[in-house]
């Protein structure tokens, strides 16, 4: 068992969502965190899944998950070396006799104020989960009136990408099976 | 040319070919209703129930290959097709369901007989569709039915709304479907057919496992040519009966729980163990981790997601089996395997697995076999689920492809009787025989109606034991005999027949059998004939559930009975 981040390229139509999803519910997933938004390609989605489980089992479902009719790739960059990031904002209760504290902690995660208020800040941190959780810790004693996290965003290293998807029109679902190359089963060529 | 939508879904129909619609109308698919006279080539067939529909276009399916059409009304109408939507998806069934949905306006606002059926059956779907432009109408249609048909076929359903259908705009038939993220291989990778080809030809005991990809692809021949060439007896799954003749020498006949036992015990011994068009299904393999231990394992399918799902792969080849069979045959060395193939059959002979004991009872695979030695080779057999449905794929070795017709993945019960009306009206001239159970055929009895009005000539054997048979034995074995709600009250059958204007027979005794059967072929329309049968045979070679192939039981051994015993009077 460890954290898998699994990317999805999907034609943004309603209820794409939903299918996808359901694939992990059906082999009784739980989803750790997942963060959808446009890709580079327009009427494309780029999700972001981290899920806990065997490499087996994580390829059992991204299989399934092709089944789903708009999906048009998906790869897991656990197995890539890969730059990985999350978002959060944070109010935090901001008397302004503890603010001098709170800011201190801010220039050394290189996080930002984007709101103040006179009892307390909205801030912005992003990094890591570690980062993120490491922040959090230093700001808890002020007291933590709201959390928002995004969830995990992923993209591979260097110039190639496993998530390429041009040149390979009419071929995105051929399958290259175990043993064949340096790609694993479920992977696509 | 402007168009409704009503008429748009119908121009769609009658270029995808479509003959027949199942279907039952009501308040939300009325505008397709008021089309129908428009388009005589289509003829829409009144069910009694709309689970009837979706069973009826699935059998009619996997008889033609083509994709089998039903439709209802929204809610009710739209929810009583899911059990016939789950069949046909467990059952890789190329189907198209049209549901109509409440006016656009009041989706999502709980309107009278509203239900959320994209939602309900997303799980159950290769794809479905809410069309809430007429303009996308033509498109969605078009694409449905590629989906449905394409690659690993499956059930794909269109809800549209009433305004939607009333609508009008002008009707462009798209002439060509490209879904970019939807393009199922069927070529084979040429490397792994190699090594495949190189696996059969350093192999001493290889096996084959013909699954229902062999009747979806029409790959008989090339199947046949394979295991000619390379002696390698075949066994069918349960869905792919038919796949292979069942008089040739090296048809083996069903593995699994309820298969021969020698099938069971060679795929123990096996070097090699090739399923095509299948899926490891847990009926087929038994307990996962001693299935086929000793052999390497070459998986044939067009579903990439199936390969290494339940079983690890030595060889995986995804595509469509026609296509790889004909890449893989001219790689494959001629061979012999004779000491292989005569160990099988002395276990055969030692374990005949399905030989019926000549006794005055009337028992239930008498009466199957004996439908089988009347019929001949050109007649379609639609089962239900459960004992008898056991008994007749056990006693299935015909050599019609696409004529062995049966719920494999889902198992549902009820499944003969609308199965039954599909099979008739894709093969109107042949011969149909239901083999029901007496609980299934009284979950659709009603289509007996659906039966007399287009006048159908099914014959229907109900193997009446009075229980629900397989529950029965398995509360028999696993649960102390304690028997909990299988016994069934029933209706007097040929009654209920009768009512219908149908004409029926009651057999119990053993002699009568043939001459019944008989009568019925003579009968120009359709039979209910009720086989009151031996309340207790249990069906074997039985695997209990969660054991290995090789625990697999064979029949037990039967004394012959000399002579009637008396009966004494009290």
């Amino acid at each position: 068992m460890s954290t898998h981040t699994i990317v999805a390229l999907v034609e943004n139509r309603p209820g794409v969502l939903n299918r996808i999803v359901s694939k992990w519910r059906q082999r009784g997933f739980n989803i750790e965190s997942l963060a959808v938004g446009h890709s580079e390609v327009p009427g494309l989605s780029r999700m972001t899944f981290t899920v806990d489980g065997t490499t087996t089992d994580i390829d059992q479902v991204t299989k399934q998950m092709y089944k789903v009719i708009e999906v048009v790739k998906i790869a897991d960059l656990t197995e890539h070396d890969m730059v990985h990031r999350e978002l959060a904002m944070v109010k935090v209760t901001a008397p302004p006799k503890e603010r001098g504290g709170i800011m201190e902690v801010v220039d050394i995660f290189r996080a930002k104020i984007v709101d103040v208020a006179t009892e307390s800040l909205i801030i912005e941190v992003t990094g890591t989960e570690e980062k993120v959780d490491a922040f959090l810790e230093m700001v808890r004693p002020y007291g933590i009136k709201e959390l928002v996290r995004t969830g995990r965003i992923a993209m591979a290293r260097g110039g190639g990408t496993p998530m390429a998807i041009e040149g390979a029109k009419g071929e995105q679902h051929r399958y290259r099976p175990a043993g064949e190359g340096k790609a694993k089963v479920g992977t696509l060529i | 040319m402007k168009l409704t939508g009503a008429q748009i879904v119908m121009e769609c129909l009658a270029r995808e070919g479509v003959e027949y619609i199942f279907g039952y109308p009501g308040g939300a698919n009325l505008p397709l209703y008021d089309t129908l006279p428009q388009y005589p080539q289509i003829r829409h067939i009144t069910v009694r129930h709309e689970q009837a529909a979706a069973h009826a276009a699935d059998a009619y399916a996997r008889v033609t290959g083509k994709a089998g059409v039903c439709w209802a009304t929204s809610g009710p109408g739209a929810t009583n097709l899911v059990t016939g939507i789950a069949n046909a998806w467990m059952d890789s069934v190329p189907l198209v369901c049209i549901t109509g949905a409440v006016v656009s306006w009041l989706i999502g606002r709980d309107g009278f007989q509203e239900a959320d059926i994209t939602g309900i059956t997303l799980p159950i779907t290769k794809q479905n569709y809410l069309v809430l432009d007429v303009n996308d109408l033509a498109q969605t249609m078009r694409e449905g039915f590629h989906i449905a048909t394409t690659g690993r076929p499956g059930p794909v359903l269109i809800d549209i709304p009433r305004d939607i259908q009333q609508e009008e705009t002008e009707f462009e038939y798209p002439e060509k479907v490209d879904i970019a993220s939807y393009k199922p291989a069927t070529k084979g990778h040429q490397g792994q057919i190699k090594k495949a080809a190189q696996l059969i030809g350093e192999s001493e005991r290889p096996l084959i496992l013909a699954g229902h990809g062999v009747i979806i692809s029409q790959a008989y021949d090339e199947l046949r040519e394979l295991a000619e060439r390379a002696h390698i007896p075949v066994i069918c799954t349960l869905l792919g009966l038919g796949g292979f003749p069942g008089s040739h020498e090296l048809f083996m006949g069903m593995p699994g729980m309820h298969g021969m036992y020698w099938n069971n015990m060679a795929i123990g011994e096996a070097d090699l163990v090739m399923g095509i068009g299948m899926r490891f299904d847990d009926r087929v393999t038994g307990r996962l981790k001693d299935f086929a231990p000793n052999a390497k394992i070459i998986h044939i399918d067009i579903d990439p997601a199936e390969i290494g799902k339940n079983v690890k792969t030595t060889v995986p080849i995804v595509g469509d089996v026609k296509q790889v069979l004909s890449d893989l045959n001219p790689l494959v060395q001629a061979a012999r395997h004779d000491e292989w193939y005569a160990h099988i059959q002395k276990i055969r002979e030692e374990h005949p697995s399905i030989a019926i004991p000549n006794v005055n009872k009337l028992l239930p695979q008498y009466v199957i076999k004996s439908i089988y030695e009347q019929s001949g080779h050109d007649a379609y057999f639609v089962t239900g689920v459960g004992q008898h449905q056991m008994w007749a794929a056990q006693f299935f070795w015909n050599d019609n492809p696409a004529s062995f017709i049966t719920s494999g993945g889902l198992g549902t019960m009820g499944f003969e009787v609308p199965a039954a009306i599909g099979v008739q009206f894709a093969r109107p001239k042949s011969l149909v025989w239901s083999i029901a159970g007496d609980g299934g055929f009284q979950m659709t009895m009603q289509e007996l109606a659906t039966i007399a009005e287009y006048e159908l000539p099914i014959k229907f054997a109900i193997i009446n034991n009075g229980f629900l048979g397989m529950v029965r034995q398995w509360q028999h074995l696993y649960y102390d005999d304690n028997l909990q709600s299988v016994r069934l009250l029933q209706p007097d059958f040929v009654k209920l027949a009768e009512a219908f204007g149908i004409a029926a027979m009651r057999v119990n005794e053993k002699t009568e059998v043939a001459p019944t059967i008989d009568k019925a072929l003579q009968h120009p329309g359709p039979v209910v004939i009720d086989f009151e049968v031996e309340q207790h045979e249990d069906t074997f070679p039985a695997m209990s559930p969660g054991a290995a192939l090789s625990e697999t039981t064979d029949q037990p051994k039967f004394e012959e009975e000399p002579e009637p015993k008396k009966v004494r009077s009290s």
